[in-house]
């Protein structure tokens, strides 16, 4: 009876939504939404340092890191996003679970992580402070801080729409209710909390939404009955090929050539934003060894190269099964669903109530998970990064903590802000992929110059960064004032959008590394003391002779490699 | 010792939390049971097995990580 009148208090008509809820849904939601609290309240005990409050003692093991360094990136826009993409784009949409996984998540884990968890710094700008400098991190904190507000504002803004759409629910009560909790548990126990959470949420979207690709393979009568059906309703086999349609921008319907995709995305996002970007890499510093934190990544490689059995395929089969055609977001017609309806309108499709409480709560808990990890990154950056080091001289060690936590509650309400932002400014949603090719694209050629080189200088660190956010911002812009650039950018007439985001992070990237040779070669170089724990050839790692082939990282990252050439094999 | 060390671990509350929505999924499939809700698929009873496969789940990890239980051992 309580359920039932608290749904009925923040949801619209039921003519206004596309799934409806009953009892036992809304309990399994309230239930959630109790324990991430409960763990928050728990976790408050254990973080009273600054260690604990922002690294969780550096005390997780090599599977809870792996799973929260996944699930800080499975945000539930993530989730849905994809699954729609895929029904627009086909299995396409796959490479940025695979290509994007392997090379650069195996590079992190052996070539990256070493440094960074040695090097003994709280954060990626932090590294970029001891690597290049003052003003390499204060240009890399200052932008981190900027998009991870704007990105987790845009996110929780989008999932009020999604919730408002597909349950109902009132989008101020789904702002409000959904970061007011995330702040909760991460204001109290910090990155312990945000990490215990992020494992819980993994499990739960996982079992969530399984439901969807089990039976949707027996409606379709398994693999070649879906291709068959797919044939059927789009009279094409470009949807059920990963690379074989690469070969032209026209022959594929995402109008992207595989260089684009193999340099572009496999090369330079995907590497970049797995090796660069603090909201994940904070989770394997998290680690309680160097082992451990070296495997993090490795271990979220094969989970994340899994996850397109729960997204990729949910969007196959919605567009092999559903009754009707789903079209793209702003089309006028009544009662019509979008693209990004399909994973919501599969979950109503196969679950029942209970089941589809636990899916509507497997997507409550991928947009949680994802705001999470913003918000902890957010407050180490600000607190070591920005405030420390140009606001305030804290002396204590208990001050930081104090500031810690008042640096989550800023974050949500800059966050809130930033997402009633947006709502005056819809367009900005479209934005998101090129704020990612903006800042973390060049930070990309920045940390590996100064990771691989010695000879990289502080003066070079600097101006290649900036010299790649700024080139990055300005092609963005050439192509929105004349769109006939796109053809120039992206090397074809032919490309598409999704195009222009991979070549305009290719050439960023470029000009930075460009950039931070020449300057380098211009300037003086740090003397190599300064150097150690830094930089590949001057740090010295801890020998793992005598550790069995199975425990080192290197076996486990080959794996990695192995899987990844079977799946490319299966659905070339 | 670790702080960590005397924590509960993270596997107990994802146990407790999956045995719950077992046992809620499971109540409401019996309830359902000659009834099922009208979405495709539904004479094979997803939500009773997944109920069922989640307590299974949920109940092996409240039992293996309960707290202290791996101390005592």
């Amino acid at each position: 009876m309580v359920l039932a009148l608290f749904a009925a208090s923040v949801t619209l008509q039921a003519a206004d939504r596309l799934i409806s809820l009953a009892p036992a849904d809304m309990l399994i939601i309230v239930i959630y939404f109790a324990m991430v609290l409960g763990i928050g309240v728990y976790l408050k005990r254990y973080a009273n340092t600054s260690n604990e409050f922002f690294l969780a003692g550096r005390e997780m093991s090599a599977w809870v890191a792996g799973l929260s360094f996944l699930s800080a990136n499975l945000g539930a826009l993530e989730l849905m996003g994809w699954a729609a993409a895929t029904y627009q784009y086909g299995i396409l949409a796959a490479h940025f679970y695979w290509i994007a996984a392997f090379p650069s998540l195996a590079c992190l884990g052996l070539v990256m992580m070493p440094l960074y968890y040695i090097s003994k710094t709280h954060s990626v700008p932090g590294y970029l402070h001891l690597r290049y400098g003052e003003a390499t991190r204060a240009l890399s904190g200052i932008s981190f801080a900027f998009m991870t507000i704007l990105m987790s504002g845009i996110n929780m803004y989008a999932m009020a729409i999604v919730m408002k759409v597909v349950l109902g629910w009132n989008i101020h009560f789904s702002i409000w209710v959904s970061s007011l909790t995330v702040a909760a548990y991460v204001t109290l126990g910090g990155l312990y909390s945000a990490i215990f959470n992020e494992v819980l949420q993994f499990f739960l979207i996982w079992v969530g939404v399984l439901t969807v690709p089990i039976l949707g393979m027996i409606e379709a009568g398994g693999w070649s009955g879906l291709v068959m059906k797919i044939h059927e309703r789009v009279h094409s086999d470009e949807y059920v090929h990963l690379w074989s349609t690469l070969g032209t921008f026209s022959g594929n319907p995402m109008g992207v050539h595989w260089t684009g995709m193999a340099l572009g995305l496999g090369g330079v996002i995907a590497f970049g934003y797995w090796s660069t970007d603090f909201l994940v890499i904070q989770r394997a510093m998290a680690a309680k060894d160097l082992r451990s934190a070296r495997l993090a990544p490795i271990i979220a490689a094969y989970f994340k190269m899994m996850v397109p059995l729960i997204v990729i395929l949910p969007g196959l089969l919605g567009l092999a099964l559903l009754p009707y055609k789903l079209v793209p977001e702003g089309t006028p017609g009544e009662g019509l669903h979008t693209y990004n309806e399909v994973l919501p309108l599969m979950l109503a499709r196969y679950c029942g109530p209970g089941l589809l409480g636990l899916g509507i709560t497997a997507l409550i808990a991928g947009f949680m998970s994802g705001m999470a990890g913003n918000l902890s990154a957010f407050a180490t950056v600000w607190t070591y990064d920005i405030y420390r080091p140009y606001l305030t001289k804290v002396k204590s060690d208990a001050q930081l903590v104090v500031v810690g936590r008042w640096c989550t509650i800023l974050g949500v309400f800059l966050s809130i802000g930033a997402a009633y932002f947006v709502t005056q400014f819809k367009s900005i949603m479209d934005y998101m992929q090129a704020l990612v090719s903006f800042f973390i694209a060049p930070l990309c050629a920045t940390v590996l110059v100064g990771m691989l080189w010695k000879r990289a200088t502080p003066k070079a660190g600097f101006w290649g960064l900036l010299a790649g956010t700024v080139s990055s911002i300005a092609m963005f812009t050439l192509v929105k004032v004349n769109h006939s650039y796109l053809a120039v950018i992206a090397l074809s007439p032919n490309a598409k959008e999704m195009a222009e985001n991979l070549y305009r992070a290719l050439w960023s990237w470029l000009i930075c590394f460009l950039v931070t040779v020449i300057v380098s070669l211009c300037t003086a170089p740090k003397p190599d003391d300064q150097l150690r724990g830094l930089v590949w050839g001057l740090t010295d790692l801890p020998s793992e002779r005598g550790m069995p082939l199975y425990k080192r990282p290197v076996f486990w990252a080959a794996g990695v490699g192995i899987f990844f050439v079977i799946l490319q094999w299966m659905f070339w | 010792m670790s702080k960590q060390a005397h924590m509960v671990p993270v596997w107990f509350f994802i146990g407790v939390l999956l045995a719950i929505y077992g046992v809620i999924i499971f109540a409401v499939a019996v309830a359902d049971f000659r009834h099922p809700s009208a979405v495709v698929l539904s004479q094979y009873h997803p939500d009773l097995f997944g109920g069922i496969l989640l307590l299974l789940i949920g109940g092996f990890y409240t039992f293996w990580f309960w707290p202290g239980r791996r101390k005592k051992e």
